[in-house]
Order: C-alpha cells, then structure tokens, then sequence
C-alpha cells in the first residue's frame, strides 16, 4: 500500500499535486485544535484589522481572526464532505450490488428509481427542504440528506462492475463450490468493487462540499455553524466586498478551491491507477 | 417505426416516473416533516402586535387549505399531486395576488435561454476541444488547455461566479454584474435591448461555460484516445484517407454518443448551476426567483418553483432520449 502510494506519487503528476494540496488543507483544518479562540466568539480581537505579523490573515467585521476561524470552518467542511460520501457510498453499494447481481426485476426497478435520482434537480429539493426546516437544519441533518439524495450516479456504475464481474469464471466456480449469495458479493465481488468505490468517494465529498457551501452562502444551513461556505455568508452580510474588507473572502474561497482542485486531482489518478490501460500509456507502453 | 414507438413509449414512462417521484418527494418534505408549516406561519404572523383568536384561527384555516394539510395523509397526497398537474400552486404570498404559475411564466425564458445557449456551447467546444487533445496527444498547447480545463472543472458553479464577480464588477468593472437587461429600455426586438440583454448575460454564461467545458473535454479525450488505437481507424490510417476526414467522420462521430447520453444525465446538475449563477448575478431566471421565495417565506412560490424544475430538466432529458437513436442507429429499439 505504502509502496503503491509512492510510486504514484513518484511518477503521476496529479497524484502528487492532488496529495500536496489534500495535505496542505488537512493540515489547516487540524491546527483548528491549536485555537487560542472560540470558534463561536465574536469580537474577540478587534474588527477588519488587515492581515499583519500579529493576523496573519487579518481579522473579520465580527471581530474574530480570520486565520483561525479559517481553520475551524475547514474542519468542519471537510468532516461534513466525508460524512456524506461514507453515507451515501453504503447506499450506493448496496443498490448497485444488488441490482448488478441479482438483475431481472429487481434490477429493473432499482434503476428506474436510481435514474429518477440521477435526473432529478437536487439543488431546488434541498432549498425546499431547508424552507420546511428553517431553524431545526442542522449540519448533521443536512449531511443525512443529502447522502440520501447523492448516491445514484455512483450506484449505476457499481452496477456496471457487478454485472461483468457475474459472468466471470470465478463466480460460477463459488456458486458450484455452494457459497450463498451473500458470501459471493461480499467475499468475491467487493474487493474488485472498493477501488472504484474509492476514486468514487473523492468526487462525492467534492459534490457534497460544493453544494454545502453554496447553501451556506445563501443562508440555507445552520449559520451557526463555521464552514467555508457561512464564512462567506457572512463575508457578505457585512458587505465585505465594497468595505474593502478583501482577506474575509479571498481567503476562504481560496482554501476551497484548492480543496477541489485537490480532491479532484486525486480521484484522476485513481481513475488511471484503477484503469490498467491508461498505466501503460502512462508508463510508455503501447495502448493497443 | 414500430420498435422507435415502442423505444418513445418507454422513455415517456419513464419520464412520468421520474417526475412522479421527483414530486413525491416534494410531497414528503413538505408533509412528513416535523414541522407544521401552518402553525409555523401563523407564529411568525402573530408574532408583531396583537392578533384576535378569531383572526388567527381563520388565518389556519386558510393556511391549512393553501398548504392542502386538510383530511388524512393519503387524501392530502391525492389533493396535492392533483393541483400540481395542472400547475395550480396558487397565488403567491410575496407578490399578493400574482399567481405563481405568472412569477414562473416571467421567469422561465430567461432560464431556458441562458440554460439552452450555455450547455450547447460548452458541450460543443468541450468536445471539439477535447477530441483535438485526444487525437494530437503530442500538441502542447491542447495539453495546456487540458491542464486549464481539469483545474476550472471540480470549482463548483458558486465560486467561480463569485470569482468572476470581484473580477469584473470589483476590481476591473466592465461588464454589468446584476439584472438580465439595462433598467431603463423598453423590451422588444430593438438594437438596444438586445445588446443590453447580450452583455447581460455574458457573466452568467462565462460561469457556466467554464465549469461546464471541462468535464466535456476530459470526457471526450479520454474516448477519443481509446478509438484512435481501434484497428478500424488503424486501417483507415493505412488506406491513405486523410485526417481531416478520420478525425470528425471515424474517431469523434463514434465518441459523441456516449457523450449525449453524458448530456442527458448531468443536465440536473447543470440546472443547479444555473439557479446558483442566477441569484449570485441577480438574473431575472428561476433561481432568483427561487431564493427570492425563500428569504420573503413564500410557500407556495418555491414549492412551484421546484415542481416546475423537475418537470422541466425531465422533460429536456426525455427530448434528448428520444432524439438520441438518430445520433446512434445501433441503439436497440427495445
């Protein structure tokens, strides 16, 4: 494992700027423990102070450090992104494997409910959603929902792998030798499955995180809560944008861009890590 | 003929699926939440000044009967799917008679015009890019475009309209950053209005093209780059036909199929984006409209607002669904 993570960070240039960048942000959120502040304070040191030795990325409208607060609200993003792609990657799992493996009806049934999901727009489902809720929205509730909502691209393509690994040698040799269903998927079929599962996570937490951030920006979250996503809201509540008040936005923007630019990055070279062809491509061999 | 029907039918169930369950799940978000929204309205009304007890009960009841929360469950459900079939969501509460179904009417062709023209261009250059990058593997300005491409794609639509907007309407302000036309000329088909409409829209659509090419091009130059080691272009290559003729008519005619189906499946994603892009350039679309609902607590809007959603991008997929057997004549008509 260790081995594999070198090499690829050795010869494939996305994985070692995805893992960089991924580090980078990781780190951020863990200095969060290091806080001299509570991320629930405000005017704890003096408002719209520009970045300096003393705020090293200055200090918000709502007086609190800007630095730290970073910190905290990349924490919790990055929780909330991970929270969402394990979620959702179990329901994923469970409706591709199934409908893979068993096909026939159940399969049929499963994917038109899968497509609904697919085609569904989520974005107005959400608002509604936070419109019935109001003040009971929390992160976590929100992080249910929207694993709930997420999983349905990712379960077709599961399906796609289930269905080509059901007609492999193998599958049949368990069946004869008397596995039960259960122990085939789970024994045989998983392992081949997980890889893909995981280039898949990365691009659900960047989803997850990209829209948990746009709901935040409009107010449709617990504001309560410090994101990168509320940074921003209250960026522009205060106006940030014509006071002058730049490193209250730029920062955090930046930081989450990086986050994606990163994540995305790394389920790429997964993406060509899983796929053997476009290895030896990679490696100078021949593709054909 | 028969089998093409055949193939239409079953698109068209399963695009009554999808908007059945698309409006269910409105349905229990609405109903099966904890919360009342009624008695949560009528707080919120009676909390400034006094309100006599015969007010606020026929206040309830109004309420009850707008929200349709009269009689059990299962009639509640019959009521609410009826009204919204025929698009009756009734008058809005923020712009007080105006009936919805008016708000949406305004809203929609702004919607569908910046939607329509945004998605054709990114998915036509995403593609014609990406099919050049994935045929000239060796030219270094593709590869740069590539690296460009694969950096704006994962940005969600939220931030680069912001980005784009400290750009242009901060720090070098040029172009309009709020409103679909200029304030003060007349609609119609006159010069003016149509320029006013065009630079407009630039902003908005910038944000969309730019996420959107990017997961087109990645797409397509990793499908070209697999046909283009196919033995029938191989063949083609040694029988002296010339590239400009591979290229469109062998390599990318057989990419592009993958790549409508592609269309038909993140068209919701990209109506998210849109709505997004909408409210952060106040452009008069749906998602303004939407938001707009929200902050001004007005049900019955954004409950319009999300069923027409999802009957629309449902009914663009199903359109390119049926149109799609002219693209790929090997499809099976079953």
């Amino acid at each position: 494992m260790l081995k594999i993570a070198r090499d690829l960070f050795r010869y494939n240039r996305e994985f070692a700027l995805g893992s960089v960048l991924i580090a980078c942000v990781i780190g951020i959120a863990a200095l969060s423990v290091f806080s001299p502040y509570n991320p629930l304070d405000t005017y704890v040191v003096p408002p719209d102070v520009p970045p300096s030795w003393a705020y090293p990325l200055g200090t918000t409208s709502r007086g609190q450090d800007t630095f730290w607060i970073l910190t905290f609200a990349m924490r919790n993003t990055l929780l909330f992104g991970f929270t969402v792609a394990i979620l959702s990657r179990l329901i994923s799992l469970l409706v591709g494997m199934v409908s893979g493996y068993l096909g026939g009806l159940a399969d049929r049934v499963l994917m038109s409910i899968n497509d609904t999901f697919i085609v569904v727009p989520l974005f107005p489902l959400l608002v509604l959603f936070y419109f019935v809720m109001r003040d009971y929205m929390s992160w976590a509730l929100l992080a249910l929902v929207m694993a709930s909502l997420g999983w349905a691209y990712d379960a077709r393509l599961i399906r796609s792998i289930m269905m080509s690994l059901k007609e492999r040698e193998f599958t049949r040799t368990s069946v004869f030798s008397g596995m039960t269903t259960r122990q085939i998927v789970l024994r045989e079929h998983l392992p081949y499955v997980l890889p893909i599962v995981f280039s898949t996570t990365l691009n659900n937490i960047n989803w997850s995180i990209g829209l948990e951030v746009t709901l935040s920006v409009l107010g449709f979250t617990n504001l309560d809560t410090p994101t990168i996503g509320t940074m921003i809201f209250w960026a522009n509540q205060h106006s940030a944008m014509v006071s002058g008040v730049w490193w209250w936005f730029t920062f955090p923007t930046l930081s989450i861009t990086v986050t994606f630019i990163g994540l995305f990055m790394l389920a790429v070279s997964m993406n060509e890590y899983i796929d053997p062809r476009s290895r030896l491509s990679r490696m100078g061999g021949t593709t054909s | 003929m028969r089998r093409y029907l055949l193939y239409v039918a079953k698109r068209l169930a399963q695009f009554f699926l999808v908007v059945f369950i698309g409006i269910s799940l409105t349905f229990f978000i609405t109903h099966l939440t904890p919360i009342d929204p009624v008695e949560q309205m009528v707080s919120s009304m009676t909390a400034f000044g006094n309100t006599s007890p015969e007010a606020v009960k026929m206040m309830r009841e109004a309420l009850q009967e707008l929200y349709g929360v009269q009689g059990n469950l299962l009639e509640q459900y019959f009521t609410y799917l009826s009204r919204i079939l025929v698009l009756d969501f009734g008058p809005s509460l923020s712009a007080f008679p105006t009936p919805v179904s008016v708000l949406i009417e305004r809203a929609l062709p702004w919607t569908i015009g910046l939607l329509f023209t945004c998605t054709m261009l990114s998915w036509l250059i995403g593609n014609m890019l990406g099919g050049l990058a994935g045929y000239f593997r060796n030219s270094r300005i593709l590869k740069v475009l590539g690296a460009v491409a694969m950096g704006f794609h994962p940005i969600p639509y939220y931030i680069i309209a912001f980005v784009l907007l400290i750009l242009f309407g901060y720090l070098w302000p040029i172009l309009p950053i709020t409103g679909g036309s200029g304030q003060n000329i007349p609609q119609g088909f006159t010069f003016e209005y149509i320029t006013s409409v065009l630079s407009h829209s630039i902003l908005p659509a910038l944000s969309i093209i730019l996420v959107g090419i990017g997961g087109w091009f990645l797409g397509m130059r990793a499908l070209v780059s697999n046909i283009v080691t196919e033995d029938y272009v191989l063949y083609a290559e040694l029988g002296g036909v010339k590239r400009s003729r591979i290229l469109p008519f062998y390599v990318i005619r057989n990419a592009l199929v993958p790549q409508i189906t592609g269309l038909a499946m993140s068209l919701g994603a990209i109506f998210n984006g849109a709505i997004i892009v909408e409210q952060v350039f106040s452009y008069p679309g749906l998602g303004r409209l939407l938001i707009g609902a929200v902050y001004s607590a007005d049900y019955s809007l954004v409950l319009g607002v999300t069923a027409i959603s999802i009957i629309a991008v449902s009914a663009s997929v199903f359109l390119i669904d049926i149109l799609y057997p002219l693209f790929d004549p090997r499809v099976q008509l079953t």
